[in-house]
């Protein structure tokens, strides 16, 4: 992606607009909606001009998609897709490894399948960039990355390759081996290693260390901890570590966040809140379809996920998670905000995606209607400016 | 309120309801015949009285609650669901058609309540698909009972309705004694059902003298109640060619059946529609894959089985699929190109059909079962929330209740099921099944 804009940059621009879109509503997520709006694609796949129809006009002969409702490509704020893959067989699970508790340095660029049929299969529905990499399931299962919906290799796929540490707390991450074996163990090895990583960071003299040099950006304030965690001690928990290595976290999941709103509120975290629909057991048990509505009200950041399915569904599609939390207090205006802006600003790429604003990536969702009803169609999908599909997902 | 009705529950007394009660004013889904735009629905004595437009006679005596504004439709069926904590078969035998889901269902379990929010008042609850055939399947109302008494449909025999199921392809597949290969599976079942017509023709031999008869045999029983026809088989297939070897079984052994899943359906709806089955009750899920068999799972199946005139329904599969979210997946039916009003009897009239349980449950329509639901709004929108579900003319579930509201939102105490859940992290649920390792066991869907 980067390498496609560096090439096109070096062509003369700004280029002519080359592609059109109409909607009888566009969400640009920088203000109201436009009423039958009109958004101009420049050739380097930004967005050039957009307004109402009678403000900017498209030039003859255009090629123009039109659509009911036309807003910023969906971003699914936290996914496995692409790691772990459709069929769930062992050759293409790679979501997590369990040989080890700690592996902050598993590349999830080494690992993510654009060919994926899910990946293809999300896009569809109109989700153009997702925050993927390594699961939850060990207490540092490894790197996130933040790639786009459509390409031929990862690297044509990447957005960032690198965004964030995974790591788990709670039952999740009590390992097959028996360590950790307690949520006490999970915190102590947890601190221990932060306390490596100062150490490693202080050095002068720096053997390669491959998983010290991950952790030494985490310890820094760098590089956001992605902490998947459920119940509410475990969230305090979190917090805790959080504030005593100055960890710039990111709570994930979070089901009993509920319980301690203060708290996530006064530590300045956002939460990436888990699938709506995921089920209500073990750690989870007390979740609610309600959260992202709560976070909302009690104004801590949030944005929604696809997460990871270890079954059928092999993944979920965080249109129809994002819907049921619309139908649940959340309403459908700040749902859509936070399936656009909200989750490229969490995530940090809000200067790129997230928005329908000149110079912004035109990553462009179509609909026949509401996006938060099962009954409204995906008609088409634009990423950086090309039409990726046309038909009715 | 509610302890006066669990006593009466206990006592085998609900249905008494002497009231009657005029539900005025909504749009009515009756399924059975066109919608009402401004309707009546009258219930009494646990049954449908009348179900009419304005000018619906209501006694006198009647409470009337004014529904208008609302939608009202009959109570949904779910023809394949794992709620209430249910057990089958163990790992001793890939076949047990002796064990009873009636022996292994807990009606606290809050997945009943999280089903009753959404709407559903009948279910067919299975064991899981492990095996080739798990056990004898339960169909129960969700009633308000501490019991599994309280939840039972008495058939005219006295025994409770329910089922049988199967299940080929991948999930039966272990080692020894379980099944390698496909072929090796049919033959074990093949193998069985040639018992039980063996046993058959023993009891019948013997016309009632019990000096003749063969030793009672609990799994020769079961399998004969399949054979004569008692006992639906409700079958557990995905792939096109595992939906075949079902349709080849079902006539040499002349068993009624329904398939069950049916990911594949789409590839041979013309075999299904040609097949004498019950129907096809399906699952759509959000994404394909999972595992192999569920790969080419698509939404537009049914559509595709509908229109080739396959009696068409869905299924929650709870556990797969939370029960609160059943008109999910019609509204994902019509998404894909199935008719609306096919979509709303796919969670209706279709799965009673498949349960025989057609002329109680399954459409608003004098003489049946009062079951019905009050909602807010369109059935297919996601916006739209079950209000009420009533059963046999007693209220289950009121999202004006703060108890009931907590079972359909979730939050501290709704899916506390104690020790006797066993759960994985990977948010798994009643069944104790392990996530991590179902891609290569999966023991449900």
């Amino acid at each position: 992606m980067t390498r496609v804009l560096l090439v096109l940059a070096a062509l003369a621009l700004p280029a002519a607009a080359q592609l059109a879109v109409r909607g009888e509503t566009v969400y640009t997520m920088t203000g109201a909606p436009i009423q039958n709006g009109v958004v101009l694609v420049s050739a380097n796949g930004t967005i050039e001009r957009l307004g109402p129809a009678s403000q900017v006009t498209i030039p003859a002969g255009m090629r123009t998609l039109s659509a009911k409702v036309v807003m910023p490509g969906l971003i699914d704020a936290h996914a496995t897709a692409g790691l772990s893959g459709v069929l769930n067989q062992p050759h293409d699970q790679d979501q997590i490894e369990r040989s080890a508790p700690i592996q902050p340095e598993l590349r999830a660029i080494d690992a993510f399948n654009p060919r994926d049929e899910l990946i293809t299969y999300l896009r569809n529905y109109g989700i153009t960039t997702l925050h993927t990499g390594h699961g939850p399931g060990a207490l540092i299962s490894g790197q996130t990355m933040i790639v786009k919906t459509w390409g031929n290799s990862v690297e044509d796929a990447t957005v960032e390759p690198v965004s964030m540490i995974a790591a788990s707390l709670g039952n999740l991450a009590r390992a097959p081996s028996g360590a950790p074996g307690t949520r006490a163990k999970m915190i102590a090895m947890l601190r221990t290693e932060l306390i490596k990583a100062r150490e490693y960071a202080a050095k002068k003299e720096k053997p390669r260390d491959l998983r010290m040099e991950a952790l030494v950006e985490v310890v820094e304030g760098k590089r956001p901890l992605l902490v998947t965690v459920h119940r509410a001690n475990d969230i305090l928990t979190a917090l805790r570590l959080g504030k005593e290595f100055n960890l710039k976290l990111v709570l994930d999941g979070a089901a009993e966040a509920h319980a301690v709103l203060p708290e996530i509120k006064a530590s300045g975290y956002p939460v990436i809140v888990h699938p709506t629909m995921a089920r209500p057991g073990g750690d989870m048990e007390n979740l609610t379809l309600e959260m992202a509505a709560k976070l909302k009200e009690a104004g801590i950041p949030f944005a929604l996920q696809s997460g990871f399915e270890g079954y059928v569904p092999k993944t979920r599609v965080v249109l129809f998670e994002a819907a049921l939390a619309a139908a649940h207090g959340l309403g459908k205006d700040s749902t859509l905000e936070a399936l656009t802006i909200g989750a490229a600003r969490l995530l940090g790429i809000d200067d790129r995606l997230g928005s329908l604003a000149p110079g912004k990536h035109a990553d462009i969702a179509l609909y026949d209607g509401d996006p938060l009803e099962y009954t409204t169609h995906c008609t088409a999908v634009i990423g950086q400016g090309q039409v990726l599909f046309e038909g009715a997902q | 309120m509610r302890l006066p009705l669990l006593l009466l529950a206990a006592a085998g007394l609900l249905g008494a309801q002497s009231t009657p009660i005029a539900f005025t004013g909504a749009r009515i889904i009756p399924i059975a015949g066109p919608e009402i735009a401004s309707g009546t629905v009258v219930v009494h004595q646990g049954k449908i009285t009348a179900v009419g437009g304005p000018q619906t006679a209501i006694p006198p005596n009647a409470q009337r609650i004014n529904a208008a504004g609302k939608v009202i439709m009959p109570g949904l069926v779910d023809s394949h669901s794992h709620i209430g904590q249910v057990e089958g078969a163990d790992s001793t035998a890939p076949l047990q058609p002796d064990v009873r889901v009636l022996d292994a269902l807990n009606p606290r379990a809050s997945s009943i309540k999280r089903a009753r929010a959404g709407g559903i008042t009948t279910v067919n609850v299975m064991p899981g698909s492990g095996h080739l055939l798990s056990g004898q399947t339960l169909y129960i109302k969700l009633r308000l009972a501490d019991t599994v008494d309280g939840l039972l449909i008495p058939l005219p025999d006295g025994t409770p309705a329910g089922g049988i199921k199967m299940a080929n392809g991948t999930n039966p597949r272990r080692n020894a004694p379980f099944p390698g290969t496909r072929a090796k599976a049919a033959a074990l079942v093949r193998e069985q059902f040639i018992k039980a017509q063996e046993y058959q023709a023993k009891v019948a031999a013997a016309a009632g003298d019990a000096s003749k008869l063969p030793p009672r045999d609990l799994r020769m029983e079961a399998l004969g109640e399949v054979l004569s026809g008692k006992r639906v088989v409700q079958h557990h297939t995905h792939r096109h060619d595992d939906i075949l070897t079902v349709l080849r079984l079902a006539k040499e052994f002349n068993f009624r059946v329904v398939l069950h899943h049916v990911s594949d359906g789409w590839a041979v709806a013309g075999e299904i529609a040609k097949a004498n089955t019950l129907g096809a009750s399906l699952i759509l899920i959000d994404s394909p894959g999972g595992k192999l068999e569920a790969k080419d799972n698509r939404l537009v199946t049914g559509a595709i089985l509908d229109r080739a005139g396959v009696n068409t329904g869905f299924h929650t599969d709870d556990g797969v699929t939370d029960s609160r979210w059943f008109f999910r997946m019609a509204a994902l039916g019509v998404r894909a190109g199935m008719a609306r009003d096919k979509a709303l009897y796919a969670l209706t009239m279709a799965n009673a059909r498949m349960l025989e349980l057609e002329k109680r449950v399954g459409s608003l329509e004098p003489g049946k079962d009062a079951d019905l639901i009050i909602l807010s709004g369109d059935p297919l929108s996601v916006y739209t929330k079950v209000e009420q579900t009533w059963i046999e003319g007693q209220k289950v579930f009121d999202l004006a209740n703060p108890a009931d509201r907590l079972a359909l939102t979730g939050g501290y105490g709704a899916g506390s099921d104690g020790a006797l859940m066993h759960l994985d992290e990977c948010g798994g649920f009643t069944l104790g099944l392990d996530f991590r390792n179902m891609n290569l066991s999966g023991d449900l869907n």
